[in-house]
């Protein structure tokens, strides 16, 4: 522990107290390194943060870990259960295990890295958010995705990206099927640049992005007609 | 003598409108989209009568006596309840179905009487916030435009999972009315037709949206009132399960209550008449301990302070208008009626909101044709519609004896029919029979 950290305990500390000590603390604040021990799996770790700091959980988490976070940079040392960051508007997340469901649901903006796999429905309704899977994500990932990027370096579930809108989807590995509307499209010298920044904001290295597919809307569900039913 | 000849005679079952339909569908190809709430008849509060008050029952003098129209919402968890004046709120219709005139005309004259308004499926406006005293922010399948700031800008949060006119069902937005600043709101493409998600994204069921409720209050430092809104399907077990939840309020919905838009199919044949569910969900507070301790709020087809009377004898704590609340603002109105003739439609029935021509400016994103609304006069209006309507319901409470309008009960009302009598469980008038019974 350096001499500004913060540690908070949660096998004696309420969580309450600890997400309150959070929001109280303003952008120039001096307390910008947080290490939060004895999660045990606890819901809504860290939610709704707006600060420039550096929040370390050491253990498994629970459900919305993160969410709506603003500027934050947020590191889980464990697992992350349901909807990890989800609606995060900026900063940084950081699953160092494996996430559950709905990761980076809805995410605004920001960017959200899981070392390990994500369950189903990773990056559902995202808005802006950049994910970066190192592993695999489940069955309808990317659902009605909006904007922003869903890179994953291993496989993709069933229904990727089923009802897709502008969001771009990376996938090196094997997809086990396309969700309605959504189609490969080609991988251009633009949208090579583009994820080699994606995945150097993530850290991630040496990795030939000649290797992914890319897949986004083929916009026919852009317009109601009977003949553009699934 | 000429031969008699058989009238023609057009089939009840295929009448005007369906076979329209049929040709209307083989012609486009597409169902027929509208908005607003079910048109068909059904039961409602119009079968209930009011007893007033005789020899056994006192009644209060009009005007002089006071009688209460206050409501406290969200005092179970959060630490900053809100409190109304009246017991009628502007239920939630999205910046991008209305125009923001509309938007702002509504928290005008929302705030004049001292009640809320509600966001919608879009996001908050300034507009809205900035002329609102009291704003209810919605938590939506879609998440359009949900940001922490707007959540803790709000002065309640209410969890829609699902409204009356389409239980089940998401929000549709057409292009017409996704201009820019609609587009920029909800992170789409402009000009596409928009179809909103009919599933949260992140929760599934009872036990998590409790840890959704949860979460929702840690980002809000359990300061706001919590609602959960849903659409009159299983009132009974909503309402408990909502409670289970975690939530402060329910928001019950029924079937005529409006929409943006939606497919005529689902308006018309899915959910459950207004007058029905409020029972249900009423028992499921009692049996749980939890009347008046949760706060009930009904909507879907409330119209004049007899409706409001009534919904809040059945159990209700206040009610929310969202039709109404735009009749009240101009919509409809046969002083456009050479406008509604060329829409191919005639004031009253107009409903077509989602193609964004409204002559009345309230349901368009046309800027000619929004600025026709003039959000104070309009204000001014609504204003004075729900100040009327509560001067009703207190002409009626203190008909039947009672010095706060939550002290009407279903004992001061009969049924004028056998369906309604078993549906608000009440006796059918002139009798003490009360069809029906049973677990719901």
């Amino acid at each position: 522990m350096n001499a500004s950290e913060q540690v908070v305990d949660l096998s004696t500390t309420e969580l309450r107290d600890l997400n309150s000590a959070l929001h109280k603390l303003r952008p120039d604040t001096n307390q910008t390194l947080w290490r939060i021990a004895n999660p045990r799996g606890r819901h809504s770790v860290a939610v709704g943060v707006d600060a420039p700091v550096t929040i370390e959980i050491d253990g498994h988490v629970g459900y919305y870990c993160a969410g709506m976070n603003k500027h934050a940079k947020v590191v889980v040392n464990g697992n992350a259960g349901t909807g990890v960051a989800e609606n995060i508007m900026s900063g940084t997340v950081h699953v160092k295990g494996d996430a559950s469901q709905s990761a980076g649901a809805t995410g605004c903006g920001g960017m959200l890295i899981i070392d390990g796999n994500a369950s189903a429905r990773c990056g559902i309704s995202m808005k802006g958010i950049d994910i970066v899977v190192k592993g695999s994500v489940g069955h309808m990932s990317a659902f009605m995705a909006q904007a922003g990027s869903l890179v994953v370096l291993g496989d993709a579930g069933e229904s990727l990206g089923d009802s897709i809108y502008e969001a771009r989807l990376y996938v090196r590995g094997k997809v086990q099927g396309l969700g309605a509307d959504c189609i490969e499209k080609p991988m251009t010298d633009h949208h090579k640049a583009k994820l080699t920044a994606k995945l150097t904001a993530a850290g991630v290295t040496g990795v030939d992005v000649g290797a992914f597919k890319r897949y986004g809307s083929a916009r026919r569900l852009y317009h109601f007609h009977v003949d553009n039913v699934y | 003598m000429s031969q008699p000849i058989t009238t023609p005679r057009k089939s009840a079952t295929f009448d005007d409108y369906a076979m329209s339909e049929i040709r209307r569908a083989a012609a486009t190809g597409i169902y027929d989209i509208r908005g607003a709430g079910a048109k068909r008849r059904v039961p409602h509060f119009d079968d209930l009568l009011f007893l007033g008050a005789s020899i056994s029952r006192y009644p209060l003098e009009g005007y002089r006596e006071r009688c209460g129209t206050n409501v406290v919402l969200g005092a179970r968890h959060a630490k900053k309840p809100i409190e109304l004046r009246i017991p009628i709120t502007i239920a939630g219709m999205s910046f991008g179905s209305l125009s923001a005139n509309a938007k702002e005309a509504l928290g005008r004259g929302a705030s004049t009487v001292g009640t809320s308004t509600t966001t919608g499926d879009g996001g908050m406006t300034q507009e809205e916030r900035g002329h609102s005293s009291l704003l209810v922010y919605q938590i939506l399948p879609s998440r359009y435009g949900m940001n922490p700031d707007d959540l803790r800008r709000a002065d309640a949060i209410e969890i829609v999972v699902g409204q009356g006119a389409k239980p089940g069902g998401g929000g549709m937005l057409l292009g017409q009315k996704i201009t820019e600043r609609v587009a920029g709101m909800r992170v789409l493409p402009v000009g596409i037709d928009q179809r909103s998600a009919c599933r949260h994204p992140d929760w599934t069921g009872p036990d998590d949206l409790q840890i959704k409720i949860e979460e929702v209050r840690e980002i809000t430092d359990w300061e706001k009132p919590i609602y959960v809104k849903v659409g009159a399907s299983r009132p009974y077990y909503d309402t408990a399960l909502a409670v289970k939840a975690g939530a402060d309020v329910v928001v019950l919905d029924g079937m005529q209550g409006g929409t943006a838009a939606t497919q005529e199919v689902f308006i018309e044949n899915v959910g459950l008449p207004t007058l029905s569910a409020i029972r249900p969900a009423v028992q499921a507070l009692t049996d749980l301990g939890l009347h008046r301790k949760v706060q009930l709020i009904v909507s879907g087809g409330i119209r004049n302070g007899a409706d409001v009377a009534k919904a809040l004898a059945l159990g209700a704590d206040a009610v929310a208008i969202g039709t109404a609340a735009l009749v009240a603002l101009g919509d409809n109105d046969p002083a456009l009626e050479a406008e509604y003739a060329k829409l191919g439609t005639t004031a009253g029935a107009y409903d077509d909101w989602h193609e964004g021509r409204d002559p009345a400016g309230i349901t368009t994103q046309d800027q000619a044709l929004m600025a026709r609304l003039d959000p104070v006069k309009a204000g001014r209006r609504l204003a004075n519609y729900l100040a009327v309507m509560t001067l009703e319901a207190q002409t009626i409470a203190r008909a039947c004896g009672k010095s706060h309008v939550h002290n009407l009960e279903p004992e001061d009302l009969v049924a004028l029919t056998i369906e309604a009598a078993a549906m608000a469980r009440v006796p059918l008038a002139g009798t003490n029979w009360i069809p029906g019974g049973g677990a719901f």
